[in-house]
């Protein structure tokens, strides 16, 4: 159907590139709304949770997402102080 | 009963201004009580496309800070007597408006005006989540181009969750109004379709506006495109739209313009 208009309408027929590609994008768009800001919020009860154990520099603590083809993933990169086991046998 | 409508895009340039201008006062002519308020606070226009930029003496901000009376602020037209504007603030930034200021400036319109439209700024910050919190009714004012489609979308969604009537389980009513609208380009398929746009936003139409030098040659002279030009294209669609905002039934048709024989023997494009 594409490959029709666009013989009809000659190589300028750009606009049905343009729905395409906002069709997609929306798609996704959408899909994330409601939810907003999701590292933000699983980094803020990550911190929390350690926290709770652990004294954290808040900065220290990265919460990423990878987005591919087949696999996602999630990482955590907690930087913690040396020495937070000693702190930890002090306070129990 | 007083409708309160945000004419709002998230995206900047696509005509919410010259749109706001020209839908009031096309009510007014209708004869509606209107009052066209501007929320761009520290980069005000409305005032300048209305042509009343040397009447300004107290803004919105003025009023939200109990510095003025509303009925002070308020600026008659001179050529609608039941057309008013409410301009911005110039020197203010947008953190100068409050949800409680904007809240009580509205119910007190909403008892003087039968129409209440707001002119919303750019983006999705502050000024343009007030301008829209109180609405009844929302025109999303988009051009037949993907950043401005997308940023649409992302407003449609914002009214359905960010204003008052959504947050109390009702609806704001939406309408999209297409603007910039080239029907030749379209038919040759190097700029999105209503149907396209349509389907993509999934929102009614109110009108579609076209391209034209009609709106340049308006605010120019700081009149609203319904009252400089009448019989122009894009005054007579505004007009369309402005009738179907009445509730009336007005056949979906892209005016063209009308080239003057001269013109035409002259190949020029009609001005």
């Amino acid at each position: 159907m594409m490959s029709l208009l666009r013989r009809f309408a000659g190589r300028d027929a750009s606009a049905p590139v343009a729905r395409e590609r906002l069709q997609i994008l929306l798609a996704h768009e959408r899909g994330l709304r409601g939810q907003p800001d999701l590292l933000g919020v699983l980094r803020a009860e990550i911190l929390a949770a350690v926290s709770r154990h652990i004294t954290l520099d808040p900065d220290k603590v990265i919460v990423r997402m990878d987005r591919g083809k087949h696999v996602s993933t999630l990482e955590v990169d907690i930087e913690v102080p040396n020495g937070f086991e000693r702190s930890l046998a002090a306070a129990s | 009963m007083a409708k309160v409508l945000v004419v709002t895009s998230g995206k900047g340039g696509v005509g919410k201004t010259t749109s706001t201008a020209a839908l009031g006062a096309a009510l007014a002519q209708m004869g509606e009580k209107v009052v066209v308020v501007d929320f761009d606070v520290g980069l005000r226009n409305l005032d300048l496309v209305m042509g009343a930029e040397r009447r300004v003496v107290f803004d919105l901000i003025n009023v939200v800070q109990g510095v003025a009376k509303l009925s002070q602020a308020l600026i008659r037209d001179k050529r609608l007597e039941n057309l008013w504007l409410l301009p911005a603030s110039q020197t203010r930034d947008k953190d100068a408006l409050t949800d409680e200021g904007v809240g009580s400036i509205i119910a007190d319109l909403r008892t003087k005006f039968d129409w209440i439209l707001c002119d919303s700024p750019a983006g999705i910050e502050r000024g343009a989540t007030l301008a829209m919190r109180y609405a009844d009714e929302a025109v999303v004012v988009t051009n037949p181009e993907v950043s401005s489609v997308r940023d649409s979308d992302r407003i449609i969604g914002m009214l359905d969750s960010k204003t008052v009537k959504a947050e109390k389980g009702e609806r704001v009513e939406k309408h999209v109004l297409i603007t910039r609208y080239d029907s030749g380009r379209a038919s040759r398929g190097e700029m999105l379709s209503i149907d396209d746009i349509l389907e993509i936003l999934a929102t009614p139409l109110l009108g579609i506006i076209p391209e034209s030098q009609d709106v340049l040659l308006a605010s120019n002279v700081g009149s609203p495109v319904t009252l400089n030009n009448a019989a122009s294209a894009p005054a007579r669609a505004y007009v369309d739209a402005a009738r179907r905002l009445m509730g009336e039934t007005v056949d979906m048709v892209v005016p063209v313009e009308r080239k003057s024989l001269m013109n035409r023997l002259l190949g020029r494009r009609a001005a």
